[in-house]
This record gives C-alpha cells, sequence and structure tokens, in this order.
C-alpha cells in the first residue's frame, strides 16, 4: 500500500520571499524520509505542500506516479501528523481518531469500532472517552498519530511529531515510530530539526537550507561524507579544517603543517575546506598516522562512554576530539594543554562550498 | 524617660506575639478584597436590595407606605397585560436574537478566518465599532426618515417601481423595533465570537480538511462547536439588553408596541414604584434564569 513521492521542480513563494526553491527530490515507497534543517530552511514548506495545505507556487508533486499537485490534501493518500497534534479539543478521543471516518460518511457503528481498534493499536483502549486535555503529551501524541492512520493512508506526513516531548518519551515515541512504519510499510515524511532524530529513524535523510537539497542520501552516506561545510556542522561530529591545497594530495594548513588526504576529487588550487570525524582523531596517535593538528585544549568534557576535548588551533578554529574513556586516561590532557591531534589521510575528505 | 522608650521598642518587636503578627496575615486578603465588596456593594446589592424591599411596599395616592404586602406580585402575576406583554418581548428577544447571531457569527468568521493580515481584521473590527460613539437614541432616530412614509426607503422604491404606494410597515412597526435592536446589538454578538474564533487554533482547520472535511463540514463540526462559548456571551448580551429595554420599543414602534421595560416606565411614570418594583423583580428572576439556562448548555469559563 505504500506509494514513492517525487517532487519535481517545487518551488513556494510568499510574496518575494522563496521558501522553497525548485527542489527535485524522489523518496522511495515504504522508505522513512527525514527532512531535516535549521527553522526556516523550507523543510516544513515542503511537507505542507506534499500534503495540500500549502499550494505549490511552482513544480510538481507526485504520489505513486500520480500528480496530485492540484489535489485536496484528503484525495492525496496522505495524513498528516501536526507539531501541536492539532487534536479537536471538544472531541473524545475516540471521536478525534473517528473524525475522518466521520466526514467520508461511514456509519456510526462501524467507525467507532474501527477507531476503538486503533486506539487499541496504539494502547490507548481505555483513553477512548477523554478529552484531549485529559491526556499527557505522549498520549495525545499517540491519538494523533491512530487519527492520522485511520484512513490507511499510502504516505504519512509528521511535522516535528517528537519537538514537544521530554528526552525519556522521545526516545520511545521514536521506536514506536519506526516499529509502527515497519509494520505498516507505509512512507514516513518526517520533517525534524534534530540530527540524532533524523539520523536514528531515517532510510533517506534530506538536509535542507535555504530552500534547497543540499544532500539527500542514506543516513550513513551523508554521515562519512558530508558534501558542503553546513551540512558536516549541522550533523554535528565534524571537523572542518580550512588549507591551501599543494597538489598530489597534499595540503598547507594555516601554521605551515602540511597534511595527507587519499580522497580522489581534489583540485587544484584555491583555499579549500577538509573535513575529518571528530571520533577519528586521536591524541598521542600512532606514528604511521602522519596527519597533525596542534592546538590548545579549551575544554574537557566526561560524557561516560567516551570523552569530548575541544581544542583552538592557531588560527583559531575550534575542533572537538570524542575520545573512548581508556583512550582519554592512558594520556589525559587538561585545560589549557598544548596538544597535537593525529588523523589518518583515509579519514579526510573535500568539502565543496 | 524617652531613651527607655526607644530601647524597649526593638525588645517589643522581637516579643510580639506570633499569633497577632498570624492575624494580621490572615486578614490581608479580606483587605484586599474590599475595594471590590465597596463597589459591588453600593453599586449592585444595594440598589437591588431596595428594589426588593420596595416591591413588597404599599402605595397610596402619592405615598409609599412600608409595610410587607404581595399584592403587587398578585397584580403583577395575575394580569393578562403581563403575560402578552412578556410574550411580546420574548418574541423581541427571540427575533432580535436570531438576526443578530446569524449577523454577528457571519461577521466574525468572515474577520478571523478570511481576512488575513491583522492590520485589516483591525481596521474591519473598528468600523464595526464606529456607530457606538453616537448615542443609541441618534442612531434610532436617524432611521426614521430613512423607513417614514415620505422617507428616502419608500421614496426610492416608488422611483424604481417597486411599489406604486408608501410601505407601512417600514416605520413604527414590529419590524422598525427589530430592524434597530439589530442595528444597535449585533456588535454585542459579534466582539464575543470574534474573541472567541481569534484562540481557535489554525491547524484545527487544516486537520479537518486533512481528514477529508469541506468548507461546511469545518464549519459545523469544527468552528461552530468550538465558538459555542463566544455565542453564549453574545447571547447573554442580547437577551438580556433587549429584555431590559423600554426606549427603542416605544420609539420605533410609534408607542403600538410593549414591553417588559415599558410597562414599568409607565407604572414609574404613574408613581406606582412598588409595582414596578415588583415587575422589575419578576423581569430580574426571568433573565437570570434565561442565562442559568444558557451557562447550563455552554461552559464559559474558558472565556472569562
Amino acid at each position: 500500500m505504500a506509494d514513492g513521492v517525487e517532487l519535481v521542480a517545487v518551488t513556494k513563494r510568499y510574496g518575494t520571499v522563496t521558501a522553497v526553491d525548485a527542489i527535485d527530490l524522489r523518496i522511495p515507497a515504504g522508505s522513512y524520509c527525514c527532512l531535516i534543517g535549521p527553522s526556516g530552511c523550507g523543510k516544513t514548506s515542503t511537507l505542507r505542500m506534499i500534503a495540500g495545505h500549502e499550494a505549490a507556487s511552482a513544480g510538481d508533486i507526485l504520489i505513486g506516479g500520480r500528480n496530485v499537485t492540484e489535489l485536496a490534501p484528503s484525495q492525496r493518500g496522505t495524513a498528516m501528523m501536526f507539531q501541536s497534534y492539532a487534536l479537536f479539543p471538544h472531541l473524545s478521543c475516540l471521536d478525534n481518531v473517528a473524525f475522518s471516518l466521520r466526514m467520508r460518511g461511514v456509519a456510526r457503528p462501524e467507525r467507532r469500532q474501527r477507531a476503538a481498534e486503533m486506539l487499541a493499536r496504539v494502547h490507548l483502549a481505555e483513553m477512548a472517552e477523554r478529552r484531549p486535555a485529559q491526556l499527557s503529551g505522549g498520549q495525545q501524541q499517540r491519538v494523533a498519530l491512530a487519527r492520522a492512520l485511520i484512513t490507511n493512508p499510502s504516505v504519512l506526513l509528521l511535522d516535528e511529531p517528537l519537538s514537544a516531548l521530554d528526552p525519556f518519551l522521545r526516545g520511545r515515541m521514536r521506536e514506536e515510530l519506526k516499529r509502527l512504519q515497519r509494520d505498516l510499510g507505509i512512507t514516513f515524511i518526517h520533517v525534524t530539526h534534530a540530527q540524532d532524530e533524523a539520523m536514528a529513524l531515517a532510510d533517506l535523510i534530506v538536509v535542507m537550507e535555504g530552500g534547497r537539497i543540499l544532500q539527500s542520501d542514506h543516513p550513513r552516506a551523508v554521515f562519512e561524507r558530508p558534501r558542503t561545510p553546513f551540512v558536516a556542522r549541522f550533523l554535528g561530529g565534524h571537523n572542518i579544517i580550512e588549507c591551501r591545497p599543494l597538489g598530489n594530495g597534499t595540503f598547507a594548513l594555516a601554521d605551515g603543517s602540511a597534511i595527507q588526504a587519499d580522497d580522489a576529487a581534489i583540485p587544484a588550487d584555491g583555499p579549500v575546506k577538509l573535513a575529518v570525524r571528530s571520533d577519528r582523531m586521536r591524541l598521542a596517535a600512532p606514528p604511521d598516522w602522519p596527519n597533525r593538528l596542534a592546538g590548545q585544549v579549551t575544554a574537557v568534557e566526561y560524557h561516560g562512554s567516551f570523552v569530548r576535548v575541544a581544542l583552538q588551533d592557531q588560527g583559531g578554529s575550534d575542533h572537538s576530539l570524542l575520545l573512548s574513556e581508556t583512550d582519554f586516561y592512558a594520556h589525559p590532557v587538561g585545560l589549557g594543554e598544548q596538544v597535537v591531534a593525529g588523523f589518518r589521510p583515509s579519514d579526510v575528505h573535500l568539502l565543496t562550498n | 524617660m524617652s531613651t527607655t522608650t526607644i530601647a524597649a521598642a526593638p525588645v517589643g518587636a522581637a516579643d510580639m506575639p506570633g499569633a497577632r503578627r498570624r492575624r494580621w496575615a490572615s486578614a490581608l486578603p479580606y483587605l484586599q478584597a474590599l475595594p471590590l465588596w465597596l463597589v459591588l456593594g453600593v453599586f449592585l446589592l444595594i440598589p437591588i436590595a431596595t428594589i426588593v424591599a420596595v416591591s413588597f411596599w404599599d402605595d397610596q395616592e402619592y405615598a409609599l407606605v412600608p409595610t410587607f404586602i404581595l399584592d403587587n406580585y398578585r397584580d403583577a402575576l395575575g394580569s393578562h397585560v403581563t403575560w402578552s406583554t412578556y410574550v411580546s418581548t420574548l418574541r423581541y428577544a427571540a427575533i432580535v436574537w436570531a438576526a443578530t447571531l446569524g449577523i454577528g457569527f457571519t461577521v466574525a468568521y468572515f474577520l478571523s478566518f478570511h481576512v488575513r493580515s491583522t492590520l485589516w481584521q483591525m481596521v474591519l473590527f473598528q468600523l464595526c465599532a464606529i456607530p457606538f460613539l453616537t448615542s443609541n437614541v441618534i442612531r434610532m432616530i436617524s432611521w426614521i426618515p430613512f423607513l417614514g412614509r415620505n422617507g428616502l426607503l419608500n421614496r426610492s422604491l416608488m422611483a424604481v417601481g417597486i411599489t406604486d404606494h408608501p410601505l407601512e410597515f417600514l416605520l413604527f412597526s414590529p419590524f422598525a423595533v427589530v430592524l434597530a435592536f439589530v442595528h444597535l446589538y449585533t456588535l454585542f454578538m459579534v466582539v464575543p465570537i470574534f474573541n472567541t474564533m481569534m484562540r481557535i487554533d489554525r491547524a484545527l482547520v487544516e486537520a479537518a480538511r486533512d481528514a477529508g472535511a469541506g468548507p461546511v463540514a469545518v464549519l459545523r463540526h469544527v468552528i461552530v462547536p468550538l465558538s459555542l462559548p463566544g455565542i453564549a456571551i453574545g447571547t447573554i448580551f442580547v437577551v438580556t439588553l433587549v429584555m431590559g429595554d423600554f426606549v427603542t420599543v416605544q420609539m420605533m414602534s410609534g408607542g403600538q408596541s410593549a414591553s417588559v421595560g415599558l410597562m414599568m416606565k409607565n407604572q414609574i411614570s404613574l408613581l406606582q414604584y412598588p409595582s414596578a418594583a415588583a415587575q422589575a423583580v419578576v423581569l430580574l428572576i426571568t433573565v437570570l434564569l434565561m442565562v442559568w439556562a444558557i451557562l447550563r448548555v455552554v461552559d464559559i469559563r474558558k472565556e472569562l
């Protein structure tokens, strides 16, 4: 029952402001897609255009190969879960869930029965007669989920579904969403600004900024090879090093030292930015790791299973190292100490601006 | 002498019994509520108590006789005139309520859901309120040259040829009374409904549309149920105003129509204060029962 979603040069303009700028995106049927980016990047506008709550200024939206650009929200086979849940405060949970069946003219006994089954599915059978205001945030969210799923949509659209929950509940709901998506086999499109949420859930992660898609791929592929400095910074866990290419995969740092990179696509000239994952840098690196980055320790944070060491290089840029607890305590460093971080040429790759 | 007093003072403060300080602290909230009590007492409780007391008095010629008799109530409730006046007043209230609700809901709905910019919302809202810058009487009188036998409307209708003789029902008729009431009181319906509607989460409308609701279904299943508190408050305003009115009915009906307020006004002009007071108490109870009935149906607590 899953349908793929395809966006072709979809644009959204509000007056003179372009919120979404001619984006192309293909979301395979049955995948879990996360749209991610800072606020104002166009991710919510994109979601709302797919849902049909916002008209596209230009471009086409296809769901299951059918052009739905001009269709009403309920004709698209999508269902939306709203950020604030948007539960009808004057209706009981059961009536909230049964609402779209009522709109479709399903008889009262049948729609109540189906709504009750759906509530049971989200473990809220005993709350059926309560009003939304009498439920906790997590319970309200499950009612919203049940309400969205009752029409058997082929695509479920979720607008920041976890942002209103406390961290513990967020983790649990995250698991529940993923399990539900796997069980139902339908396409989920989930808007979030939390990269950890996107990484944990998505099969396809779409990083947006300024109304454009910067990169879209499997989370692992994006994390391993962020394409631009923005993506690297937004996902976190990357250090960005500015340097000058010297040719043959060698680059000069501001302080004069050189680093080597295996990355194949190395341009001939101009200043470039390189990315190295924070967890691939070490203090007291093995002698066969040729690359060195010197700096002063500005923070040491103990996180339990790992230790984060922040350092500032001579050029003034900040970097961070994620060291295993064992590694750190084998060679502990303190605040203000001058240290040298080492990393391998294979862990260096080039960013494009 | 004075030295000892000064020296003793701090000791006294330190020794001040905790009980007395606590008594002060517990009296403080009552003290803070005192101004409101005074205002309510002087302007609400005492006048009503006076009316209730006078309603049991007797009047002889031009004198009020403080006593306790039930004659005033017996006369008021036993009279055929009272009952038919109540029927006529309630009919006005019902018609005016339906008309102001229809217009008020539509205007409020348009202002809150179809006017996108806050600036235009405020401008149009102020426009609704402009007639209130003049007095009720002037607003009523302004209808007379328009609706009269040789008024603007009749002459226009005849000039266009829709009718060949002046329409008599336009002025000094129940129609004119209802028209004036609607003109005077629609804003009292618009404001509370507009307030309630502005608080409806716009995502609810989208959620309803997402679930397949068309414009009519959105109105019926989302906007109307969520506007009920505003509708209830507007209803209370309009109904109580119409029930107690005497000026509009007298002016616009040309003295041909009766209302409870008018009945009381006539009694007062005949110096029958106890009878008028009894009528006032009956009216007060009637209106309070209506308000109570409305509040039974709609919970307005969230609006207050």
